[in-house]
């Protein structure tokens, strides 16, 4: 165990070289080859925020949007219905049961069924239909309701990163999450909460005309500005969906701050149609549920852009265009986990977490060296060689480090010597009974082997589950963790027995070390 | 120098100590609980920094008698003027509401207040965050079964399972009774006690599966106690390095990190006296012997 081939050292010190250089890339910014270890959240400061995307609604909105077509196709065939009922996830439809079968073939039909899609990823439809006595039962499928939800998740995360692109955020990270979830980590925001404001509005802008009688086909809606009650009619004239641009502006006359929007072609002629029919009435602009300004119709606007004003601030102006640039969210959004950390304290973080690092690495090489004199030397060139490694492999991979994960290199400081310990203490037990120092070293390394491996094969199964099972800091742990296991084995079998073997194959040292 | 301690004598007496102290935790577990944290029990933790040195920890508690928060928690944090507060609402219900607490607790208190940290979590992540910190431990608990049992016999693996849940358990009883926050990086430092424990385990296991070939003469609780008076001093180095660099985690490494270097110390601690006191004797209740190893070779 004590004899290396030359091939075997140069790769040893080549293999350590190459782990120091790019733990230097640290140091300064370079620019050949650009890595370089990634601060957390918790360390740089930042937000770690978990949405959840709730796909009800749209469920009944979808629903909704079959009503007529199933209508159609029933008066278009001659089958009779009554009793045609919509709930939040299904449509019950009263049909005799001689048409029943007839209705069967035409909602399941391959080809041109508007109705129905059939999914072809699946090779499902999307809506099931089953009949109890008279009663037909409509409602999503599983593959139904797993491609609205995969589709509206999709769009969401699109909406999502064009409005934190737009936030001019750096360095964002938007991920999916499971099948409902969207994770986003923003680094280094100063303002948390407008952000979520931001990201937790559906932002579902209409222009709807606001009507005189309380009937059907109308509901009641709140002005934001003044609490005022409005009739608004549910007929939307133009949507957010026509819109293709808009910008917070100063009013020229008033110096208030407004949105200035502009629609698409289809969007320009309906506007300019209906403000040309209803001069004189009021237009209401409706953003999720509530007005945000219901003026009246002065003349017809036909050029596209219009403005909305509704006693905003600036910085409501300005978010306003910014939900409007980036559309709708098709369903909405609420966040379930949040977590941020300001930038002092993660510096704070940093400092004591380097600090107790320093100390902690003091301490047991001091330790080391007063137990094992010339070889706690060696162990602890090897355990400085260990750090060193593991930053130039955090830097490779260019992983995150985090609070938690500096307490991993600080427990992989202590639990590193563990590999030389076992192996001196064993040499130790050797040399009781071997007369040549040599042989006992010999057999102390290889005797050990075993033990060494079988140890910290454990602890990388601890790491391993951590990794996969635990969330943001705590995953940065099982990496420091699992990479320490890996440059610790290196460090102690390679480069601490290299080291030993040039102190004992020279002989005449070894009386100094005691052990 | 090698030590000679008469382990076996001792493993009587330690092992009803042990019996006493698992017993105990379990009670407190059982009755009293654990103190989760947001990570576990849903809600919202606020990590502040109070400008006016001057304000006093009961002023930010009744600046806090707000109903809609729940029960509310706050404690100093390590310096003066840094609070933790904790609360049941989820802060996320409404938008704007970490903002509005913010200028209450200002107006309130009438100092600047800065939200270092703010971390809430929902009733519906905070469950799937226990059920994966519990799936965690369990399923490092089965690999670590499974990897010994492949190294060793089915016993040693059982020796170490029984010195695992030994660990855990007494860890968890402590945070109970002190009702110490137990949240994720707990969980975490659960895990590397399970690795260490494992780590400390397995060393000594490695000795005795050697001394049962060597010596086919001596009973098994000799071979142990041979096996751990062998091991003894790397034991102790081991913790001892390692609790040296824990100690100036807990002690130097800043608020966020102290329930987790704590944890670790306890486990620390525990893991080597359970490696020498729990897992060894074991081995001799299931009556294991020279033959136990050699059957399995002739397979």
């Amino acid at each position: 165990m004590l004899s290396f081939t030359k091939i075997k050292v140069i790769s040893i010190y080549l293999i350590l070289l190459l782990a120091i250089f790019f733990a230097t890339l640290n140091l300064k910014t370079n620019n050949l080859i650009d890595k370089k270890v990634n601060l957390g959240l918790d360390l740089m400061g930042g937000s770690y925020i978990l949405l959840e995307i709730d796909t009800k609604p749209l469920v009944n909105q979808k629903l909704q949007s079959k009503v007529i077509p199933i209508k159609k196709l029933l008066n278009k065939n001659k089958i009779n219905f009554k009793d045609f009922k919509i709930s939040n996830t299904n449509i019950s439809i009263t049909i005799d049961k001689d048409k029943q079968n007839k209705f069967k073939n035409l909602f399941f039909k391959q080809q041109e069924n508007t109705i129905n899609n059939f999914i072809t990823e699946y090779n499902k439809f999307e809506l099931d239909l089953e009949f109890n006595q008279n009663k037909a039962l409509i409602q999503f499928s599983n593959f139904g309701l797993i491609s609205l939800n995969n589709a509206a998740l999709k769009q969401s995360i699109e909406i999502i990163r064009k409005r934190i692109d737009d936030l001019g955020t750096k360095e964002p990270t938007i991920l999916q999450r499971g099948d409902k979830r969207i994770l986003v980590e923003l680094p280094g925001i100063d303002n948390p909460e407008r952000v979520k404001e931001l990201l937790g509005k559906t932002a579902q802008l209409t222009f709807r005309l606001v009507s005189e009688d309380d009937g059907f086909g109308s509901e009641k809606l709140i002005l934001s500005d003044n609490n005022e009650e409005l009739i608004v009619s549910k007929r939307v004239v133009v949507s957010g969906d026509n819109l293709v641009d808009a910008q917070p502006q100063f009013d020229n006359q008033s110096n208030q701050p407004i949105v200035r929007f502009t629609l698409d072609r289809l969007g320009a002629q309906k506007f300019g149609k209906i403000t040309t029919e209803n001069v004189g009435r009021r237009l209401a602009i409706v953003l999720d549920n509530s007005v945000i300004s219901a003026p009246q119709i002065r003349e017809s606007i036909t050029g596209g852009t219009g403005t909305i004003s509704g006693g905003f601030s600036f910085q409501e102006s300005t978010d306003l265009a910014l939900l409007l640039r980036s559309g709708s969210l098709p369903a909405p959004i609420n966040i379930v986990e949040e977590r941020t950390v300001g930038p002092d304290l993660g510096k704070d973080s940093i400092d004591a977490g380097i600090f107790s690092l320093v100390i902690g690495f003091i301490l047991v090489i001091l330790f080391m060296f007063i137990k094992y004199k010339i070889f706690g030397l060696v162990s602890n060139v090897s355990l400085i060689a260990n750090l060193l490694m593991m930053v130039g492999i955090l830097t490779m991979l260019e992983a995150t480090l985090t609070l938690p994960g500096i307490a991993g290199i600080i427990l992989t400081v202590g639990m590193a010597v563990d590999s030389n310990v076992l192996i001196y203490e064993r040499i130790k037990e050797e040399l009781k009974t071997e007369k040549s120092i040599i042989h006992a070293f010999d057999t102390g390394y290889n005797k050990a082997k075993i033990t060494v491996i079988d140890a910290n094969v454990t602890t990388l199964i601890a790491a391993a589950i951590l990794f996969i099972f635990g969330s943001g800091p705590v995953k940065g742990f099982a990496v420091t963790l699992g990479i320490g296991i890996v440059t610790t084995l290196f460090s102690a079998y390679f480069l601490a027995r290299h080291l030993t073997s040039i102190i004992v194959l020279n002989g005449k040292n070894w009386r100094f070390f005691n052990l | 120098m090698n030590s000679k301690i008469n382990f076996s004598k001792l493993f009587k007496v330690a092992n009803i100590f042990s019996l006493i102290a698992v017993l105990i935790s379990i009670l407190f577990l059982f009755f009293k609980g654990l103190n989760y944290g947001v990570d576990f029990k849903g809600g919202t933790l606020l990590e502040v920094r109070i400008e006016n040195k001057n304000i006093q920890i009961q002023d930010i508690r009744s600046s806090l008698n707000i109903p809609e928060l729940g029960d509310v928690n706050v404690k100093e944090f390590g310096k003066v003027g840094d609070f933790l507060i904790k609360f049941e609402k989820d802060a996320n219900e409404n938008k704007k509401f970490i903002t509005e607490l913010k200028i209450i607790i200002s107006k309130k208190i009438g100092s600047a207040v800065n939200f270092r940290r703010v971390e809430s979590v929902g009733p519906k992540v905070s469950s799937e965050l226990l059920k994966q910190g519990l799936t965690a431990i369990a399923l490092a608990l089965g690999a670590m079964l499974f990897y010994i049992w492949i190294r060793f016999e089915w016993q040693f693996s059982l020796g170490a399972i029984v010195a695992l849940i030994h660990d855990i358990v007494i860890t968890l009883g402590i945070f109970s009774i002190l009702s110490f926050e137990v949240n994720l990086s707990i969980v975490a430092a659960v895990l590397t006690i399970v690795g260490y424990s494992m780590n400390d385990t397995v060393v000594i296991f490695d000795r005795i599966r050697e001394n049962l070939l060597k010596y086919s003469k001596i009973k098994t609780n000799e071979i142990a106690d041979i096996s751990v008076n062998e091991t003894l001093s790397r034991t102790i180095i081991t913790s001892l390095t390692t609790l040296l660099a824990l100690f100036s985690i807990f002690i130097l490494g800043g608020e966020i990190l102290k329930g987790f270097s704590f944890a670790m110390i306890l486990g620390v601690i525990i893991g080597t006296y359970s490696s020498i006191f729990v897992a060894s004797p074991v081995l001799n209740y299931f009556k294991v012997t020279q033959e136990t190893l050699l059957k399995d070779e002739d397979i």
